[in-house]
């Protein structure tokens, strides 16, 4: 039995613990917002927070989360109203989606640490989010302006 | 003596102007009633049919939208719009009572069974050249093949006074070289049939031979490329811009299947040249074609061989440029860790820098003279309960191999150390890799 927070919830999962997070949060918690893309930690979709760390939940087994915070799309904002999801509709990212989920989560990161971030910056950590409807550009200009409205409003977590 | 001068040239005026008019006028061709047509055999429809699309007659006489051959298409000029003829066998408004000698003097010389001179939108400067022969096995195709349509064909829109078109006469006698083609008996059969095609029925200098004021193909710049409904039909000289020369077989490659690897596409006004045009021509047509143009060219002896551009110096450099970076991302090693582990590791400043996002390059792990501990989190990660507290890093040991492993080491030894580099890192990894958990 592995007790660990998702979403601000306690949960006690009852599996393997060398289960991988994704598995445990798609199928015990049922939350499919997180996508399973290669399963060996080489293209972003699976990522949500640990400890408010963007982690790639396909390589990461549930018996490390014990007692860790999880953070997933479903939870980055109550009312799906993250300044990057609005920024996300506002420039009409997404393509075919998949991906979506696991860039919104890796940004919301980026932004946390490097609240202006350069296009280095950007193109340095979002590397590792493979995006094959490649939405690169309007993925980089929503996070520029993500970054600029939560400076405005003084949001920087 | 002023007086007589005067008298002198009105009297060589007259002279002119009525060796102009004898020279200007054709008398009608008596109409043909179609019961009076001569009968068409087979091989010679099919000949005319192939012929009309080498000439991609169709093209010019089918208005968009329209009926074939039943005109209307407006043929664009500097001078006012011309509108292509109806040539379907409607005895009214098409070419339905014309005779075979009408016909043949259209082709030949430009001038309509009614008498009446053809502006030279209609390219009979080139249609000259033809044989009678072939021009009868037009006039059988157009007469049996095409269904008649009855249509009025439009009057052009051109100003006065070249609306007149007796005037035509003069443009004629200017830059019009009438006469069937006379082979060259120093080429080959090959060219000389190349020449005939290319001149004659397909007509391609009407596109890419430049015009002179007057609208008439410049003698001296045979196929110096020109503009043709705002594209441009590129020269078929030596001017030719194309990276690698054309050979005669990229010329029938290109003309058979509108494409050719080192010459792109028949597009624009040339696609329907070779789509339903020249490409219905027999292979050995288009081996004349191919011969001809390359000569045209300048391509010399590299006649019947394809382009070989395995020295060509313009593709070998279009190529290079094309080629990915070598300084980006050079190694397996970089490449990993940009798409596996920069999402956590990059930093930008130094006051950028957290706990919970180590920077690998001061990192221990990155510099002790033994790459144990490095692999060691590679391999398994760090779980909530170590490090940072509730912060998680994955386990690669599914994801990567040994050699990538190794790889990703590497790299950042090389890269973000002055370190001397791990000897037989792969053979590490698989040694730590045997002996995780007991710890």
């Amino acid at each position: 039995m592995i007790e660990c927070t998702i979403n601000g919830e306690t949960v006690r999962l009852d599996a393997d613990p060398d289960m991988p997070l994704l598995w445990a949060l798609r199928d015990l918690a049922g939350l499919t917002g997180t996508k399973f893309g290669c399963g060996i930690g080489l293209c972003g979709a699976c990522t949500v927070h640990v400890g408010g760390r963007a982690t790639r939940s396909c390589i990461t087994p549930l018996k490390d989360v014990a007692g860790a915070h999880i953070t997933t799309i479903e939870g980055l904002d109550a009312d799906g109203e993250h300044p990057l999801q609005q920024t996300w509709r506002e420039l009409q990212v997404p393509q075919c989606g998949y991906c979506q989920s696991g860039q919104i989560m890796q940004a919301a990161a980026l932004l946390k640490d490097l609240p202006n971030p350069s296009d280095d910056d950007i193109d340095a950590v979002m590397t590792g989010n493979l995006c094959r409807c490649m939405t690169y550009p309007r993925i980089r200009g929503a996070i520029r302006e993500a970054a600029a409205a939560m400076k405005e409003a003084g949001t920087h977590g | 003596m002023i007086k007589r001068i005067f008298l002198a040239l009105l009297l060589l005026a007259v002279v002119v102007a009525v060796a102009f008019a004898v020279y200007a006028w054709h008398s009608e061709l008596p109409a043909m009633a179609a019961s009076d047509r001569p009968d068409f055999d087979a091989a010679t429809v099919e000949k005319g049919r192939v012929l009309a699309a080498a000439g991609y007659c169709a093209t010019c006489h089918t208005a968009k939208g329209g009926e074939p051959y039943a005109g209307n298409y407006p043929v664009v000029s500097d001078f006012g719009t011309i509108y292509a003829s109806n040539i379907t066998p409607d005895p009214d408004t098409g070419i339905g009572d014309w005779s075979p000698e009408a016909f043949r003097r259209a082709m030949h010389e430009g001038v309509d069974r009614e008498g009446r001179h053809l502006f030279p939108a209609f390219p009979y400067d080139h249609f000259t050249k033809l044989s009678d022969q072939d021009v009868d096995a037009l006039y059988a195709y157009l007469m049996s093949e095409v269904t008649p349509v009855n249509q009025e064909t439009r009057e052009p829109t051109l100003p006065f006074p070249l609306d007149l078109r007796f005037l035509q006469a003069g443009w004629k006698l200017l830059f019009v070289d009438f006469g069937r083609y006379q082979p060259d008996p120093a080429r080959s059969d090959a060219w000389n049939r190349g020449a005939y095609l290319t001149e004659g029925i397909s007509h391609c200098g009407a596109c890419h031979t430049p015009r002179n004021a007057l609208g008439a193909e410049d003698p001296d710049r045979r196929f110096a490329g020109a503009t043709i409904d705002r594209w441009v039909a590129p020269a078929l000289t030596a001017d030719n811009p194309s990276g690698v020369p054309w050979s005669a077989r990229d010329f029938t490659t290109y003309l058979t299947l509108g494409a050719d690897r080192f010459h792109g596409v028949a597009a624009g006004p040339m696609g329907p040249v070779v789509h339903g045009g020249v490409a219905e021509l027999p292979d050995s047509d288009l081996n004349a074609l191919g011969v001809y143009l390359a000569d045209v060219t300048g391509a010399g002896q590299r006649d019947d061989r394809a382009s070989d551009a395995t020295d060509n110096a313009a593709l070998a450099a279009s190529l290079a440029a094309g080629k990915p970076d070598p300084a980006w991302r050079l190694e397996q090693g970089a490449r990993l860790y940009v798409s596996a582990c920069a999402a956590c590791h990059y930093n930008a400043t130094p006051d950028s820098l957290t706990a919970t996002r180590p920077d690998l390059g001061i990192n221990s792990a990155t510099r002790l003279d033994d790459p144990a501990n490095l692999i060691h989190v590679m391999l398994d990660g760090i779980p909530a309960d170590e490090g940072s507290h509730g912060v998680v890093m994955p386990a690669f040991r599914s994801a990567l191999d040994d050699q990538q492993i190794a790889a990703i080491a590497a790299y950042l030894r090389a890269t973000r150390t002055d370190l001397p580099a791990w000897p037989d890192l792969p053979a590490r990894v698989g040694e730590l890799r045997a002996h995780a958990g007991t710890h």
